[in-house]
């Protein structure tokens, strides 16, 4: 197990304005996981886009197997034996999965699928999966389609296998079913490179971890050594806190009252069966529930998309019944979307124009129906030092920021009005540590000065760490309340499994 | 009404559909492989043309055919190869590049048809056999021998060999191919040449087969039909084949309409074809096989 397999030495990669790997250093064994674990834009995406051919290093040597390695494609690192499972899927939707597992192999120009179905049966066989090798891929769940991705990688018949952070899109059972058979790869001798920035799949899978920070290596340790905490520290390069010290809250009156509201499911986004919910001017109120159980249509009724059929829902006193998404939104409202990339931005428009959307038509980013080009630089300046939003400049294409700095946009832009009420979903949703702390931070900072917060997370950690109060969302209603210093996760986690069975009255 | 089905009028509408079907189906099969690979081809009007004044000018130049065949191939290969060079390697919009290569065409053709034979008008040619047909007892011509022929050999080349099958993923994920060391460059080009070929050959249907003239706006929107087929067809070989057949159909009646007695608005039947292409979009949409990468250019390292 001490036979080095792959070597990277000292290798550098520039992009413009950034070093994204910085004489990086990292011996891989052969026959281990190894994860290369640290923050979105730590590099890591980076070094394992240079293993597989997809960069050329700036400077530096890759070796494998004791040759040095000289790639100048991806199909350069395929045919030397490394494979790479990217974090989003490199598949051809339409086509079957033998199909895709035949593109780009040696196989004879005449197809004969035949031949890859039988190996392709054998594999599932081998590994406990069931997928039909001539299933359209389209119609594959996520976790199928990961499947699909590694062996297709594995079809080469490569000695490496890199994966680009594999969970984030598994549920918590697919996860467990992944590690399951990334185990059973490398017992057979296989080499698997993970990229990850979650603490506990790197202290469950892996043998070692390299960490890197900022493009430069802090250390590869060995897992069984080192406890999460050392290596969130490594990751972070300070200490994280994983508890905040939040005041008590001192609720004032009732920003958001939602009484009994039903709406029928018309979009696909779930429907809500007469929910009743208050949420008090200086207080969070968590709302925990599996995803699919209303939150979207909560959400979209707060904001004014939708409206609800029956019951009604009054923000600082006035009924929004008859009120656009606009109206609602100059009432003090602000909303964080779960979908960041769909509802919350335009990606193909600027940072500045993002951080003024919605608030473009009125003084002083509008005059005369015309943008006041000074008045909104100056606002994305601000914001962008004000929230430490990395982006080389407020004009650079939003599409080009990573999604820690997508949601500081958006917490810059729906914070800047000091909304009354502030509704955030999923507000830490695929962020890092450090990213998620400081969304976290400032949902209490907003708190603090007096706004209604209503976070609706599935990250139970999360509402424990920042709700005054709880509230459990299950077939769109609300089923039971508590307080952090109440509950358990027991008994949470049965409430948002349907396990209550009287209804609870308005919170 | 009755004088309308006769057989000598059946046989003059089953002939002229094949002949009005030959260079859509000729056409329309080359740009569907050129489409398959993601480019979206709009210079078909203005690459007809070429092959069609290509092929005229060698054959009247020789006095030969076949070589009048080739120069229209020819002709077609070299400005989509000008198109592959705009969108493939330079990444220029698609629509753009062929909206431009259109106009190209079409003024070079006429320029060169202007310039050698100054003439205003249509000129025959004198001095070459048009191409003849191979049986006596069935007079079908050698262009639409190739054209039927191309169906299935385009079938078999997108569907049951690997080069295919990567050219139809290039189309749908070029990333998803270049991350398999899959070349994308080199299958588009291939797919788009092959569609310039095959325009360039449909062109040359009409100055060299059905007609024996050029004449500038011979080709007259039958390039824009050719794409519209593809549409029609929902991007199958097969259904392109129907599609170019029904189109010919149509045509073909609504000409021996205008010749007969026959009270019915041939102008219904011209229409027809675009209002079946749009019923076909809409039923194709929900199983639609639109390339799904279909005019978007590649740009490795790009999320």
């Amino acid at each position: 197990m001490t036979e080095t397999i792959l070597a990277v030495d000292r290798v550098t990669k520039r992009f413009p304005g950034v070093i994204a790997n910085d004489a990086v250093t990292v011996d891989i064994r052969r026959g281990e996981i190894h994860c290369v674990l640290g923050e979105n834009g730590a590099g890591k995406t980076t070094l394992a886009d240079v293993l597989y051919g997809v960069y050329r290093p700036d400077e530096g040597t890759v070796t494998l197997n004791g040759e040095p390695l000289e790639l100048q494609t991806p199909g350069d690192a395929i045919a030397a034996g490394i494979g790479m499972v990217h974090q989003h899927f490199e598949l051809v939707p339409p086509m079957s999965v033998v199909e895709n597992v035949v593109i780009g192999t040696s196989a004879s120009q005449w197809l004969d699928l035949s031949e890859v179905r039988g190996r392709l049966n054998e594999f599932f066989r081998n590994y406990d999966v069931e997928i039909d090798p001539d299933a359209e891929v389209g119609r594959l769940s996520v976790g199928e389609q990961q499947w699909v991705e590694i062996f297709k990688t594995l079809y080469f018949g490569v000695e490496v296998l890199i994966l680009d952070e594999p969970t984030a899109v598994l549920t918590p059972q697919g996860v467990q079913e992944l590690f399951r058979i990334l185990r059973r790869m490398r017992d057979e001798g296989l080499t698997i490179i993970l990229i990850t920035h979650k603490l506990k799949e790197v202290m469950e899978l892996s043998d070692r971890v390299t960490v890197l920070r900022l493009g430069k290596v802090v250390g590869t340790v060995n897992t069984a050594d080192v406890q999460m905490r050392d290596l969130a520290q490594m990751m972070v390069g300070r200490e994280v806190l994983f508890q905040f010290d939040k005041e008590r809250s001192d609720p004032g009156e009732p920003v958001l009252e939602v009484d009994g509201i039903h709406l029928p499911s018309v979009t696909g986004r779930g429907s809500l069966k007469g929910l009743s919910l208050t949420v008090r001017a200086g207080e969070v109120v968590g709302l925990a529930g599996v995803s699919g159980n209303g939150q979207n249509a909560l959400f979209d009724a707060l904001v004014g998309v939708e409206k609800p059929s029956s019951g009604g829902i009054r923000i600082g006193g006035v009924d929004t019944a008859e009120l656009s998404a606009n109206r609602i939104a100059q009432l003090g409202v602000a909303s964080v979307p779960a979908d960041r990339i769909a509802q919350g931005l335009l990606m193909d428009f600027k940072v500045k124009e993002n951080l003024v959307l919605g608030r473009h038509r009125s003084n002083p980013f509008s005059r005369g129906g015309l943008l006041n080009r000074g008045a909104i630089d100056g606002f994305a300046n601000k914001s962008i030092e004000g929230f430490d939003i990395r982006t080389p400049s407020a004009s650079q294409s939003t599409r080009t920021l990573s999604g820690g700095n997508l949601q500081k946009v958006i917490m810059a832009r729906e914070l800047s009005g000091e909304p009354k009420l502030l509704v955030a979903h999923q507000p830490t949703r695929g962020l890092d540590i450090s990213a998620s702390e400081y969304v976290r931070r400032r949902l209490l900072e907003e708190r603090d000065r007096g706004a209604a917060v209503l976070l609706m997370s599935e990250d139970l950690d999360e509402i424990f760490q920042l709700s005054d109060r709880i509230a459990v969302i299950y077939d769109g209603r609300i089923v039971s309340k508590t307080t952090p210093e109440q509950a358990d996760l027991e008994s949470l986690g049965l409430s948002m499994a349907g396990a209550d069975t009287v209804e609870a009255g308005s919170a | 009404m009755e004088e309308f089905f006769t057989s000598a009028v059946i046989v003059g509408i089953f002939w002229a559909t094949l002949r009005i079907a030959t260079p859509l189906l000729l056409a329309a099969l080359g740009e569907l492989v050129c489409e398959s690979s993601g480019i979206l081809n709009l210079s078909l009007e203005g690459t007809m043309t070429m092959g069609a004044f290509a092929g005229f000018y060698v054959a009247n130049e020789t006095g030969s055919t076949v070589a009048g065949l080739v120069a229209a191939g020819l002709g077609g290969a070299f400005l989509s190869l000008i198109m592959a060079l705009m969108t493939v390697t330079a990444k220029v919009n698609q629509v753009v590049a062929g909206l431009a290569l259109n106009i190209l065409g079409l003024g070079l053709a006429f320029f060169w048809y202007r310039s050698i034979y100054e003439a205003e008008g249509s000129i025959d040619i004198p001095t070459v056999e048009t191409m003849a047909a191979p049986w006596e007892f069935f007079p079908i011509p050698w262009l639409t021998i190739l054209a039927l022929v191309m169906v299935p050999v385009v079938w078999v080349f997108l569907y049951r060999t690997k080069y295919g099958l990567e050219l139809r993923s290039v189309g749908h994920n070029p990333e998803a191919c270049d991350m398999r060391g899959v070349g994308i460059i080199s299958r588009q080009y291939v797919a788009v040449v092959f569609g310039g070929v095959m325009a360039g050959l449909a062109g040359s249907f009409l100055s060299l087969g059905s007609t024996g003239l050029f004449f500038p706006d011979i080709i007259s929107g039958r390039g824009w039909i050719a794409l519209a087929i593809v549409i029609f067809g929902n991007w199958r070989a097969t259904w392109v084949l129907v599609g170019s057949l029904l189109f010919g159909f149509l045509e073909a009646t609504q000409l021996a309409l205008q010749a007969s007695d026959v009270d019915l608005p041939y102008q219904l039947l011209l229409a027809l074809p675009f209002v079946l292409t749009i019923v076909a979009l809409v039923f194709n949409r929900s199983r639609s096989n639109v390339p799904l990468s279909l005019t978007i250019p590649y740009h490795r390292g790009e999320r």
